[in-house]
């Protein structure tokens, strides 16, 4: 399985950025090789208008299978992960990336 | 640190006069926010003293460089915006009019168009009378807010909470339900819907809970000059039960509030002891709200 | 003639202005009233008259033809709202992101992507006696007021000729949707609250007139709460306060019931005629 964060850092001790269009960094644990990789999306912060289709792209790319944020996407980001298999849960926002992966495996997570 | 966001909708229900009661009652132990940039007007309230100010870009305008403009009309022809037109002697850009689409640029023959990232008005982080710091922004006329300038005001607000160990942002929001809003309240922890019992108010109230809703943040409600109309009072009130929003109080409709705005001051300040007592009781309640774990 | 009612920070009393002018004025001549803030129309609750006519508004977005497209990515790459997006063996549109400036569409090397029209909102006319009323509503989820705002005043001009004196009813604030309703007018009000909010807004309203060269004067309600800067600053500036409208608690009380207030209140009704008188006199000089 492969599971992607919405992060404001890089590593395990990152906080969960609550934001899906704006989240500064996402992370993506692979499961099966224990690798955590991170992708800059700082530059989102760029972007007037239409940043939850942007990052959502993104993810559309990446393809996870598992998507852990905050508040959960818009709209917009919805209707483009909703192009994909990818499960996203909420409720993650006040969560560091390890301790919101915990929470995930405790089903304590809402499915969004 | 948990981010409180205070949004209206409608204009004009006291929603900024409540947000800076709740920023006064803090006070140290919160950063304040404004994203109400269309009409900020939080700072009258709190007299910040400027600290550190820098220009802000959004979005895109074209500009034209007449040594290669060679006036074909390519791009007055292709706007849908009526932004390009023929005067004095050359095409001329109308910023007002310019939504930055970059069409004009990419189709130009002879490369003259570039898109620039526009200057739309000065982001500020100051110290309030109360202790505490200010983020606030300023527009140049005719610019338009955007979730960037908004995320751009709360990203500042957080990092300088977190950085200093405070325990609360308060956002005043954005008003509507467009793209600003939506970025007002993008990572908030708790939602405080401020209403007024009138026709239009409820109509308003109802547009932007079902955003609130979309988001999953959990809401409360003020309505503020609740004594106006009782028969619409009990509509809204009822339409926070059925939706699950706490009904965090009323506030009577009372001129105190202009007076009190009117010398620069707050509620709290003025010393009006039964509103500042309600007032007390709705951020002592908020602040519960917010901290209460998700269910 | 054409008289716009704007105000830079909402709730000031524009659309408590804008339809007890509109009533009190078609006493006396043909009046149409046209709410322009289409993202909360709120004039009609006040205005009870006969629909005649009801039309749905379009904007026009690029649609994907499957069949036609390549792939090549084009579209998305010439968008720079991100209302375009290529995902995988598929193009997305995003309506409410798309500012209809069809770059995507004509750029597209094999027209995979012709515009079509679809709804963003709804306009309605209707009449009572000697004033028409027109407004028109954005559709939940659509951003964008400026098209439906442009769209409405062309149906105002193409109904009602200069026979007609024209009240819009601005959105509030100072962006893109309340120079798009003021620009074409002769004259613009602008109603504010005798406060330091009103103030500060006040200038940045009277910024972007200045900017537009329009020919502007200032209406004060809730006159005799809060204190005499926004007098004192149009003094100094040389700008005309036509009107104050009182701060009477019954005001309120009748505008949350969705009522008019000249009727029932007789200093209002008394400083909507200087309004009415001062419109009227504009009207003499400019025929």
């Amino acid at each position: 399985m492969k599971i992607a964060f919405t992060a404001k850092g890089t590593g395990w001790d990152s906080a969960i950025d609550p934001r899906l269009g704006r989240t500064e960094y996402i992370l993506l644990y692979d499961e099966d090789k224990d690798t955590l990789s991170a992708i800059d999306n700082r530059d989102i912060e760029g972007v007037a208008h239409g940043a939850g289709t942007k990052t959502a792209q993104l993810l559309y790319e990446m393809n996870p299978d598992i998507l852990i944020t905050g508040n959960g996407p818009g709209n917009n980001a919805a209707s483009v992960l909703k192009q994909t298999s990818m499960k996203i849960y909420v409720g993650a926002g006040d969560m560091t990336a390890k301790s919101a992966y915990d929470a995930y495996k405790k089903n304590e997570l809402k499915e969004f | 640190m948990k981010e409180i966001v205070i949004i209206s909708g409608k204009g004009g229900t006291g929603k900024t006069s409540v947000t800076a009661a709740f920023a006064v009652l803090g006070g140290s132990s919160i950063v304040v926010a404004d994203c109400d940039v269309d009409a900020a007007d939080m700072h009258l309230l709190l007299q910040p003293v400027v600290k550190k100010e820098e220009d802000f870009y959004s979005g895109f305008g074209a500009v034209i460089d007449y040594n290669k403009c060679v006036s074909c009309g390519l791009c007055a022809n292709i706007c849908r915006y009526h932004a390009l037109s023929w005067e004095d002697g050359k095409y001329k850009v109308s910023g007002l009019a310019c939504e930055g689409c970059g069409y004009c640029a990419r189709v130009c023959p002879s490369e003259a168009i570039s898109m620039v990232e526009l200057n739309v008005g000065k982001l500020f982080i100051s110290d309030t009378k109360v202790d505490s710091i200010m983020v606030h922004a300023r527009l140049r006329s005719g610019a338009d807010n955007s979730g960037k300038l908004v995320a751009k005001v709360k990203q500042e607000a957080r990092q300088i909470a977190e950085a200093t160990a405070k325990e609360f942002v308060v956002v005043d929001g954005s008003p509507g339900i467009g793209c600003p809003v939506v970025s007002s309240l993008s990572g908030a922890d708790f939602v405080v819907l401020v209403t007024e019992p009138t026709v239009s108010g409820l109509h308003d109230l109802k547009r932007v809970s079902e955003l609130v809703a979309k988001f999953h943040i959990p809401a409360g409600c003020i309505i503020n000059k609740a004594d106006i109309n009782h028969a619409v009072t009990q509509k809204v009130e009822s339409f926070l039960s059925q939706n699950n929003i706490v009904h965090i109080g009323n506030l009577p409709y009372d001129e105190t509030f202009t007076k009190a705005m009117t010398i620069g001051q707050t509620i709290i300040e003025y010393q009006d002891e039964d509103l500042a007592a309600l007032l007390k009781a709705n951020w002592e309640q908020i602040k519960q709200l917010s901290t209460k774990e998700r269910t | 003639m054409k008289v716009t009612i704007a105000s830079g920070k909402g709730g000031t009393g524009k659309t408590t202005l804008s339809t007890n002018l509109a009533m009190y004025m078609a006493q006396q001549q043909a009046v149409v009233l046209c709410d322009l803030d289409v993202e909360e129309p709120n004039s009609g609750l006040f205005i009870q008259g006969k629909q005649i006519h009801q039309q749905k508004k379009f904007k026009r977005i690029p649609q994907w033809n499957k069949a036609a497209c390549i792939l090549c990515g084009n579209c998305q790459e010439v968008c720079n709202f991100h209302a375009v997006l290529k995902l995988g063996e598929r193009v997305m549109v995003f309506p409410e992101l798309c500012h209809s400036c069809y770059a995507c569409s004509e750029l597209c090397p094999v027209n995979a992507l012709p515009m079509q029209p679809i709804p963003m909102g709804e306009l309605k006319h209707s009449a009572a006696g000697k004033l028409s009323f027109v407004d028109a509503r954005l559709d939940i989820g659509q951003e964008q007021a400026v098209p439906l705002i442009a769209q409405t005043l062309d149906y105002v001009d193409s109904k009602f000729d200069s026979t007609f004196l024209k009240l819009y009813d601005a959105p509030p604030g100072t962006s893109c949707p309340v120079i798009e309703a003021t620009k074409s007018a002769d004259l613009v009000l602008l109603i504010t609250e005798p406060t330091p909010f009103g103030l500060h807004d006040l200038k940045l309203t009277i910024d972007t007139m200045r900017e537009l060269k329009k020919d502007f004067a200032v209406i004060i309600n809730r006159y005799g709460i809060g204190n005499d800067d926004v007098l004192t600053y149009c003094a100094a500036e040389g700008i005309k306060v036509l009107a104050k409208l009182p701060n009477e608690r019954k005001i309120a009380e009748l505008y949350s019931r969705g009522e008019l207030i000249y009727p029932q209140v007789p200093e209002f009704a008394k400083q909507l005629k200087l309004i009415a008188d001062f419109i009227v006199s504009k009207q003499r000089h400019s025929a």
